[in-house]
């Protein structure tokens, strides 16, 4: 068990360094300019391709939450389908019984995730590792039965069927991007929380208990409570992204969740960097598009594709393509600062 | 009370099945110290290599023989070609690979040998036994079962590749300091997980019938039996499965719908990890700081 834990150690640590002014400023342009490109994205696309970007972003915050709890806290969960098909049905539950309007029922899912969460959480706070893993397995596999048996909610295999929201009459937008761009808020929203929570003295709780749990203890964090709360904050994210999907997708039945939903997320979240931000996103496309891209190359056997991408994805890259790149780049960065830095030296006297 | 005991009897047949596939797991976290996920799919290929060879005209027990050495021969190379890449990478990237290959097989075995249901012939004749209390076929899958387990339990005993490969489980530097080779020992373990998975796959495959999501259901109870024997025990995997059968058929019949079976598994392996976490026969994992 302590080589695993050890095993998860070894990825890079996320915890980002502020270098100098000018990297922060360059830093904040290029953000700036990202998130504008995406704003602008939608009206260069078609419909179903927006659409498509909407789903890459919805699957983005979810893989964003397993990252929170894999790579930060280094519990594995192979069930994270099921927290997100909770917040998918207690959005479609709440709009299709009692009405409530689309937007309102983003925080009730994410409360009700988090607390299924922490309640999952506290047994899982006595497995490490794999057993973890086979118990969210369990869970991902018990998933749509336990849709299909409380019918009199869930509608049973039949699944609810939800109108799709409405945009704002004055801005002329089409339902696609409107869409798009709430998805791409509460995309923003969670990675600037994410960023926030891992950076700060939560994170670092996290990271250390992740690393080096007897230290992490003997140095006086509380290690129940914050793996609990990792549990709480990553099903947050998941179920957020859950509740957003049975919005965008207008409908939600039980086979949608499958283990395959759940297998997904780990794939997405390892193969875009698992301790890694920005990996989310790179998962977010690789769950959109990998099955597309293997139903392209061959009808017959499209998981076959997708099952060889993986590997190849984890031979050439363990951690992941964000994870991969990163320290890479961190490298080149601080090479042209240092002889920026001398430049500027030989030059000032 | 007689339904009782025959509710029993079935359930311990199921329950041996749940034993060999838990006992394949137990090998392969014991040699490489992974959660071999596509155990179950392996086991499911295997049997259509059986299947392909009983439709060709061959007999069971031949068909049996022949399935047995290419799946020791496909698992030993698995863990050559594809585990190895992975053994000192972080764990996620070797549970990213078992589900990759729980993938790959699964959509083969469709792509080969469609997605439609396959009679799948069974060697023993089915009739009952003693007053109804058992099946012949229920028998016949404990007995090999047991037969499998007698022959496991002495090749690690007495044998000096047994022996070698206790050896590369338990101190793998060690053992590359007296000369064993380490590698070749968890390929084969590798190759007896995948012969045991496919013995497994065979003897349920009458009962279940073919087809390539046959083994879904098996394998989660198989990690159960794993869990509850205590992952590190071979003995332990074959208690845990056994009980697990005979749990589920009880819970079956007489408590909840049978549409809740893998909840069943799931509250199981739950109630496993909060109340015995090694496990029956397993041991504590003792940790140095």
């Amino acid at each position: 068990m302590e080589k695993n834990s050890a095993a998860i150690a070894r990825t890079p640590v996320g915890i980002e360094r502020h270098g100098t002014t000018a990297a922060g400023t360059w830093r904040w342009a290029a953000t700036l300019l990202a998130i504008a490109i995406a704003v602008a994205l939608p009206f260069t696309l078609r419909n179903y391709h927006v659409f498509e970007l909407t789903l890459v972003m919805i699957y983005a915050i979810a893989v964003l939450g397993l990252n929170i709890l894999t790579g930060y806290n280094g519990q594995i969960s192979l069930g994270h389908g099921g927290f997100f098909a909770a917040g998918a049905y207690t959005a479609a539950i709440l709009m299709h019984r009692y009405g409530v309007p689309y937007w309102a029922t983003l925080p009730p899912a994410g409360l009700i995730c988090f607390v299924l969460g922490v309640l999952f959480g506290l047994p899982a706070l006595r497995f490490e590792g794999p057993y973890l893993a086979l118990v969210t397995l369990a869970m991902a596999l018990a998933t749509p039965q336990l849709l299909k048996y409380f019918d009199t909610w869930t509608g049973g295999q039949q699944g609810i069927n939800l109108v799709k929201p409405v945009p704002p009459a004055g801005l002329g937008l089409s339902q696609d991007r409107w869409l798009y761009l709430i998805a791409l808020l509460a995309l923003l929203i969670a990675i600037r929380v994410a960023t926030n929570m891992l950076n700060g003295r939560t994170g670092r709780a996290w990271v250390a208990i992740r690393d080096q749990p007897i230290a992490a203890a003997a140095m006086g964090i509380d290690t129940a409570r914050y793996k609990t709360l990792a549990f709480g904050t990553s099903t947050l994210f998941t179920g957020v992204a859950g509740a957003l999907s049975a919005i965008a997708i207008g409908y939600v039945s039980p086979e949608s969740y499958s283990l395959f939903l759940s297998v997904s997320f780990l794939v997405g979240s390892a193969v875009g960097g698992i301790s890694t931000i920005g990996g989310a996103i790179v998962g977010g496309f690789f769950i959109q598009f990998v099955p597309n891209f293997a139903n392209d190359i061959s009808d017959a056997a499209p998981w076959a594709i997708y099952g060889l991408a993986m590997l190849l994805c984890m031979y050439t890259m363990p951690h992941g393509v964000v994870g991969s790149v990163k320290p890479w780049l961190t490298r080149l960065a601080q090479r042209t600062a240092k002889r920026r830095s001398q430049n500027d030296g030989g030059r000032s006297p | 009370m007689h339904e009782l005991l025959q509710q029993v009897f079935s359930g311990l047949a199921a329950g041996s099945i749940y034993a060999s596939v838990a006992l394949a797991l137990v090998m392969i976290y014991r040699s490489t110290d992974l959660v071999n996920f596509a155990q179950g799919e392996m086991a499911m290929f295997s049997t259509y290599i059986a299947w392909t060879l009983v439709n060709a005209g061959l007999p069971f027990w031949a068909a049996f023989a022949i399935t047995l050495i290419v799946s020791f021969a496909g698992g030993m190379l698995i863990e050559r070609v594809l585990i190895r890449p992975v053994e000192n990478a972080p764990v996620l990237a070797a549970v990213v690979v078992t589900i990759g290959l729980l993938l790959i097989f699964n959509s083969v075995a469709g792509w080969i040998y469609s997605y439609t249901v396959q009679d799948f012939p069974s060697p023993f004749p089915d009739r009952p036994l003693f007053h109804a209390l058992i099946t012949t076929r229920d028998l016949g899958v404990i007995a090999v079962t047991l037969i499998m387990l007698v022959l496991l339990f002495l090749f690690f005993r007495f044998t000096s590749t047994g022996l070698a490969m206790r050896a590369a489980a338990q101190n793998p530097a060690s053992a590359r300091l007296c000369g064993i080779r380490v590698g070749r020992m968890f390929a084969i373990g590798w190759g007896l997980a995948a012969a045991i998975g496919a013995t497994a796959g065979i003897m349920v495959a009458p009962v279940l019938f073919l087809d390539p999501n046959m083994m879904g259901g098996v394998l989660l109870y198989a990690f159960a039996g794993a869990l509850l024997g205590g992952i590190t025990s071979p003995v332990g995997a074959v208690v845990g499965g056994l009980i697990v059968g005979v749990t589920e058929n009880l819970v079956g019949t007489y408590l909840i719908a049978s549409q809740l079976k893998l909840t069943v598994a799931l509250a199981l392996i739950i109630l496993v990890l909060v109340f015995k976490p090694n496990g029956l026969f397993g041991t504590a994992i003792v940790r140095r700081v």
